[in-house]
């Protein structure tokens, strides 16, 4: 049987959006995982979610980082298992090296919390699939530190490996490293992205006249792991 | 050896090619527009203050850096970390 975990941190507060998306429109077992457990089995993929954790004190996901649910994220991630990290659970994936980059305050020093225009540029991800290549759609978005950074060398490292996975594409919420909104690892099977597809999935979530485009990264998710 | 208590000033700051929003706004809008023109720039760090067990300011120093890369007290992709030993107590 398909299962599906989501690790949750003090503060955490998407979780249950996502929970309800994978239980009630998809049916997939998923449990909610509290960050202490430190031996988890039989998951099929992890989703990390946004919100914040531990107050976000010293930085976004920093602390999170540290919490012995990661040590399990990261072998799952390693032996192949999709792993998603959304908002906080990117900046967490990023901050445990999981993920190439940084994620720092806003270039504005403002919070961000609206529908913003997102391109697909990889489709050859477990989140991904089901989309076209350079599709566009609405999302929203809602963080304070989605600033995605990266050194130069890194950045022609990570363009080199197909690794950008999402970018903004009318205008940059944040002030991102060439509009970057989601990056993978090299391997492609974990992916990190600001906006939240779990608040697109039903029609009366979405604005008027938007499309539910984005639970597309869902219906890419489970169709991976029936195969 | 006795062991001492030893002022440690750990200074995370951006790396020079991100630029620092914070720091150009106190910049910009507070000290140019009250004409301090002597001041050239502003940039902004985070500050921890930490108190540390030593026998020497060096092992106070040594231990400090090891406890920030290991964990990852900055971030090495966007940040530099400086440590300076203010007294001991």
């Amino acid at each position: 049987m398909l299962k599906i975990g989501i690790p949750i941190f003090p503060g955490s507060n998407c979780d249950r959006d996502i929970y309800h998306v994978l239980t009630n429109l998809y049916n997939v077992k998923t449990d909610l995982i509290w960050h202490k457990k430190d031996n988890i089995k039989n998951y099929n993929a992890i989703i990390i979610p946004g919100g914040f954790s531990f107050g976000d004190r010293l930085r976004a996901g920093i602390i999170a980082a540290h919490s012995p649910i990661i040590k399990e994220v990261k072998r799952l991630g390693n032996d192949g298992v999709p792993v998603l990290g959304i908002c906080n659970g990117f900046q967490i994936l990023v901050e445990c090296e999981l993920l190439p980059g940084s994620l720092i305050k806003n270039d504005h020093l403002s919070f961000s919390c609206k529908w913003i225009d997102l391109e697909v540029k990889n489709i050859d991800t477990p989140f991904t699939s089901a989309f076209k290549k350079n599709e566009i759609f609405k999302i929203p978005i809602a963080n304070g530190e989605g600033r995605f950074i990266l050194a130069e060398d890194q950045l022609k490292e990570v363009k080199k490996k197909n690794q950008i996975i999402f970018s903004y594409s009318n205008e940059d919420p944040n002030g991102s490293l060439e509009s970057i909104a989601g990056v993978s690892n090299d391997s492609g099977n974990i992916v990190g992205m600001m906006p939240h597809p779990e608040r697109t999935c039903q029609s009366e979530l979405k604005s008027f006249g938007l499309t539910n485009t984005a639970m597309k990264i869902f219906d890419s998710l489970i169709a991976y792991i029936k195969k | 050896m006795p062991i001492k208590e030893f002022n440690v000033i750990v200074t995370i700051e951006n790396k020079s090619f991100i630029n620092d929003p914070e720091g150009e706004t106190i910049y910009r809008d507070l000290i140019l527009k009250n004409k301090y023109n002597s001041i050239k720039s502003v940039r902004t760090a985070k500050v921890l203050k930490l108190i540390v067990d030593a026998t020497n300011p060096k092992e106070a120093k040594v231990r400090v850096k090891k406890m920030c890369e290991e964990l990852r007290i900055f971030n090495p992709v966007v940040s530099n970390c400086q440590i300076n030993i203010i007294s001991d107590k």
